[in-house]
């Protein structure tokens, strides 16, 4: 489950600024309390990954993904 | 009911969840409808007619998961939606469309849209899919927390639209003039609260799946395995190529007997003269030798429409993210430049759901460079003229072995150019990707029809719009003016089209052309497979006879056959692609240097080529 969903750090690049990551974030279904399966792992290095937010399938990169912060649900 | 002002309804909703499929089925449009996110980029529209004979406008737009838009096509969706665009007021209604499966996002984005003030209509499409699988919907429930209508729909199938017009019609007529819009750009506080809300909704109004699909992720569980799914790309990539070189023959030497049965019963009808050359030589030698790879053609496309249609884009788009991040393309370049297979205009036009200028621009730059269906061809022609067909390790066959490298020259050149232009011009990192892997399904077979035929018949008017003009122009130039009395040689080499080529030949000497070849290079600006045909008519005039393959194979040695080949990776004779370019880059610098570039490109590898295999005695 995510527990948290963080603006994107010092890594201002390209116009892109870190509060416009986490709102890219939270527009695909990345939010705070949102259920995170990862399903699949890319060829090189294992990225992008492929993940289930809330039953909806989204490949990302990790680079992103780390702004994302999960715990494990408690049984 | 005669209303003098038509309302205008616009489809709004996430990428993939069927809207241009519902504009189709609505307004009778034949626009692009295929599984994967970012398929529409333009506004279009249409108009439906409801049973009691009132129209309405309905606008197709490209999908967005938010109005705050990032990239040239979400931003298309945000100013018809705003209002903001010069020509054109506000739409009247909005129909917010939505993936009965997959209700999450959109329930956020029909939050936002609500905040526009202007009435709305939400419509469960793909409810089919939904009912299967169990997915259970309140309708009422969902209406009321949204206040709107909810309807549902199967665009696929044309069930539900005629509720969903009436319902869009009496929206339109609740709120005339339509509201100032309190729509701003929300913070992530307020998506936060927002993802609450449709949370809430969701729980309210929505059963979970009873019998959730399990195909999607069995297929995925093989197709992107890291190395299994690789090896299944390359291989399905590698039949792509060897069909189409394969599979076309018989369909080919068809129309080749037809074109050539035709040129036989011309010439019988026809009197002697210069007509007969004109048809024969001219016009019949000439489309012909075009028309023949119209097999090739649609079989290439038969395989890309599959992978589109069937949900397997994005999951390519995946395996080649970190191969393209590599060369610092973004990771949604790879649909642009698979659809330049095709043509690069559309894929060029599809880069605009790229965000950062930075990364479109290099993919527009880049566009061009992979092998696109005009180019078979040029390619087919000549493998067929000067590679034996041998087969190599039993299976193989050499033919199609080349083509492969060909395409295979032209992906590591676009990798390449990209990864320069990144290093040497803009540095920074790859861009932001996140990407939505829609479900498998299977392909329609109606809209893959409806989409071979479409690209059949515009291969096919083509040949009559620009090639066979041009056929004209090349015949009347190579039979003109005739050579004087008492001339040595072949009559063409005293014609324009053969003083051109003498001419030009010098520059193209390094290179290894003849000036046969230089001179189709020139009609071959317009778009490349009318080299082929220019070539036809000139070695037609020039008295040769039989299949232009025959006589390249007579004509032209393997070193300069090669060097040709090499030339037609890079050349940039496209005006339709440059055209685009500076359609989408507002100006004429970057057609400038793609043009600039590729000729560059172009003539040192024909230079390479050409030496390099006589180096090694091919010539
Ligand atoms: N089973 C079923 N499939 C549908 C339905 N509507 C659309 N599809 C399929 O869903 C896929 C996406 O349809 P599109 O109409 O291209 O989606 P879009 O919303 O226009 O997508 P973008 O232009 O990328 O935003 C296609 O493969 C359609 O064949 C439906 O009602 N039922
Ligand atoms: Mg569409």
């Amino acid at each position: 489950m995510i527990i948290k969903v963080r603006t994107g750090g010092d890594r201002d690049r390209d116009g892109l600024t870190a509060a416009e990551i986490e709102l890219r974030l939270l527009e695909f279904g990345f939010v705070e309390g949102a259920r995170v399966e990862v399903l699949h792992e890319g060829p090189i290095g294992g990225d992008p990954i492929a993940v289930r937010v809330d039953g909806i399938r989204i490949a990302l990169r990790r680079a992103e993904a780390m702004n994302v912060v999960l715990a494990p649900e408690a049984a | 009911m005669t209303s003098s002002r038509i309302d205008t309804v616009a489809l709004v909703g996430n990428p993939n969840c069927g809207k241009t499929a519902l504009f189709n089925a609505l307004t009778g449009g034949r626009q692009k409808v295929a599984n994967y996110a970012g398929v529409t980029v333009e506004r279009k529209e249409g108009i439906a007619t409801l049973p009691s004979g009132r129209r309405l406008r309905i606008l197709d737009l490209p999908g967005t998961y938010s109005l705050r838009a990032r990239s040239p096509d979400e931003a298309i969706t945000r100013d018809a939606v705003l209002g903001r665009l010069a020509d054109e007021p506000a739409p009247d209604v909005i129909v917010c469309v939505a993936d009965a499966t997959n209700l999450g996002l959109v329930l956020r984005l029909a939050l936002e849209l609500k905040t526009t003030g202007l009435p709305m209509v939400f419509v469960l499409n793909m409810i089919d899919i939904a009912e299967r699988q169990g997915i259970d919907i309140d309708f009422e429930a969902l209406s009321r927390e949204l206040g709107a209508p909810v309807t549902a729909t199967v665009a696929t199938r044309k069930r539900g639209l005629e509720t969903l017009l009436e319902l869009a019609a009496s929206q339109a007529e609740g709120m005339r003039a339509s509201p100032p819009s309190g729509w701003r750009e929300p913070s992530a506080t307020e998506v936060r609260a927002a993802h609450r809300q449709a949370r809430e909704l969701m729980r309210a109004a929505v059963q979970p799946p009873s019998r959730p699909d399990t195909l999607t992720g069995r297929l995925d569980s093989v197709l992107l395995h890291p190395v299994g799914g690789v090896a299944i790309l390359l291989g399905l990539l590698f039949l792509m190529f060897q069909a189409v070189f394969t599979w076309a023959a018989p369909a080919q030497d068809l129309i080749e007997a037809g074109f050539g049965a035709l040129g036989v019963g011309a010439a019988a009808v026809l009197p002697d003269g210069w007509m007969t050359g004109l048809v024969v030589d001219g016009l019949i030698a000439g489309v012909g030798s075009v028309l023949v790879f119209l097999p090739q053609i649609l079989i290439l496309f038969l395989f890309i429409l599959l992978l589109e249609d069937s949900g397997y884009m994005a999951r390519a788009a995946f395996l080649m993210d970190r191969i393209m991040g590599g060369a610092g393309l973004h990771g949604r370049a790879f649909i642009p430049l698979l659809s330049s297979f095709a043509c690069a205009v559309p894929g060029i036009m599809s880069t605009r759901v790229i965000d950062s200028r930075k990364d479109r621009l290099t993919t527009i730059l880049t566009a061009p460079l992979m092998t696109c269906s005009a180019r078979i061809p040029v390619y087919t022609l000549i493998i067929s003229a000067l590679i034996p067909n041998r087969t190599v390790g039993g299976v193989l066959s050499l033919q199609g072995l080349v083509m492969f490298s060909l395409y295979a020259a032209g992906i590591l050149s676009a990798l390449l150019v990209a990864f320069l232009i990144r290093k040497v011009f803009w540095r920074g990192g790859s861009e932001l990707f996140m990407m939505q892997l829609p479900d498998y399904k299977r392909p329609e077979p109606g809209n893959v029809l409806r989409n071979l035929a479409q690209k059949a018949w515009a291969f096919i008017s083509r040949a009559g719009r620009i090639i066979l003009p041009l056929m004209v122009l090349v015949w009347a130039l190579s039979s003109w003016p005739a050579p004087p009395v008492g001339a040595q040689g072949p009559a063409i080499a005293y014609s324009a089209a053969g003083r051109l080529g003498h001419w030009l030949e010098p520059i193209f000497a390094p290179i290894g052309f003849s000036w046969e070849m230089v001179v189709a290079l020139i009609p071959g600006m317009a778009a490349r497979e009318v080299a082929v045909a220019a070539l036809g008519a000139i070695y037609a005039v020039g008295g040769e006879e039989g299949a232009l393959a025959g006589i390249l194979s007579r004509q032209w040695t393997l070193a300069c056959g090669l060097a040709f080949l090499a030339w037609y990776v890079f050349a940039p004779q496209c005006i339709a692609t440059l055209a685009v370019v500076r359609r989408e880059t507002g100006g004429w610098l970057w057609p400038a240097v793609m043009f600039g570039y590729m000729l560059g490109l172009a003539y040192a590898a024909a230079f390479l080529v050409f030496q390099a295999s006589r180096a090694l005695g091919l010539a």
